[in-house]
């Protein structure tokens, strides 16, 4: 029997993978950027599952903004780094240090 | 019961394992294309949750267009792959650490009886998630949808005015200046004898 906890649990191992993902690869910003869509999944995963088992369509709402808000960010986020990577020529993220006082 | 539990755990062994493969190959576009089956995967889900209209939107805007967005970015960047992963063995131990302490730790509080729900009724079959969904979106959550729309109004605006590159040597017409031509910078008139 499926109950809210299995897919509170999967919810909570995909949010970890999330953070472990950012911990490895922190040079590179598009796979940071993937790592934070990939923790934003985890968060959508648990309110599905609230949503569901609590019988309450507000959490599917709530999904539906987080998918809106989260495409714009990435889009943002992408058409930041073509920028950067124009007039850096490097993505890496230690290399981008030219605010550094 | 047991079709539904064989289900989930097919579902959430192959969620689980192609998040690990993205965090962890070698290759960027390998890394996108992991994510791409990450987010199909937890379509499949949301479908056992019966979450129909979310799990297709999942689908269509996630692996439609913020992945090929993902991906056309990093094919379109030249990336050292060998000075990107440096360090990457260094942070492997504490990055794995973190992950699975943090993931224990959730775990510990989330199989507590509070969390243990049972699955509520089954709706009737002609019963429609996108419909109940869409009345709800337009009468209670107008607001925040228009908000939503504004939002996305922004970020398209912004996403062209960062990108938008321009060329000193194009030559462009300047609508303004063709407007404000007038007569007398452009014809002259000159009185000529007959012969």
């Amino acid at each position: 029997m499926i109950t809210l906890t299995h897919f509170l649990v999967l919810g909570a191992i995909l949010f970890s993978l999330g953070v472990t993902g950012i911990f490895l690869n922190r040079k590179n910003v598009i796979l940071l950027l993937m790592a934070i869509e990939l923790m934003l999944l985890a968060v959508n995963m648990n309110f599905v599952a609230f949503s569901h088992y609590l019988d309450d369509l507000a959490g599917q709402v709530f999904v539906f903004f987080i998918l809106t808000v989260s495409a714009a960010e990435a889009a943002i986020g992408l058409a930041i780094l073509v920028v950067l990577y124009r007039n850096r020529e490097t993505i890496n993220v230690q290399d981008i240090e030219r605010l550094k006082g | 019961m047991l079709i539904q539990s064989t289900v989930f755990y097919f579902f959430s062994t192959i969620l689980v394992a192609s998040a690990m493969a993205m965090i962890s190959v070698r290759n960027p576009v390998h890394a996108v294309l992991f994510l791409v089956l990450v987010f199909f995967t937890s379509a499949a889900i949301w479908l056992l949750l019966e979450a129909e209209f979310l799990g297709i939107t999942l689908v269509l805007v996630y692996v439609g267009a913020v992945m090929v967005l993902f991906l056309f970015v990093v094919m379109m960047l030249d990336i050292n792959l060998a000075k990107m992963r440096a360090g990457f063995a260094r942070y492997l131990p504490v990055g794995v650490l973190v992950g699975v302490i943090m993931a224990a730790e959730m775990a510990v509080i989330l199989s507590r009886p509070a969390f243990n729900v049972q699955k509520p009724q089954s709706k009737p079959a002609d019963y429609s998630n996108t419909q109940e969904l869409g009345e709800l979106l337009f009468t209670e959550y107008i607001y925040p949808f228009e908000i939503a729309g504004v939002i996305l109004l922004v970020a398209i605006i912004a996403a062209i005015t960062l990108t938008m590159h321009k060329r000193s040597r194009a030559k462009r017409q300047s609508p303004a200046r063709q407007v404000s031509a007038d007569r007398s910078e452009r014809v002259r008139l000159v009185s000529m004898d007959k012969d």
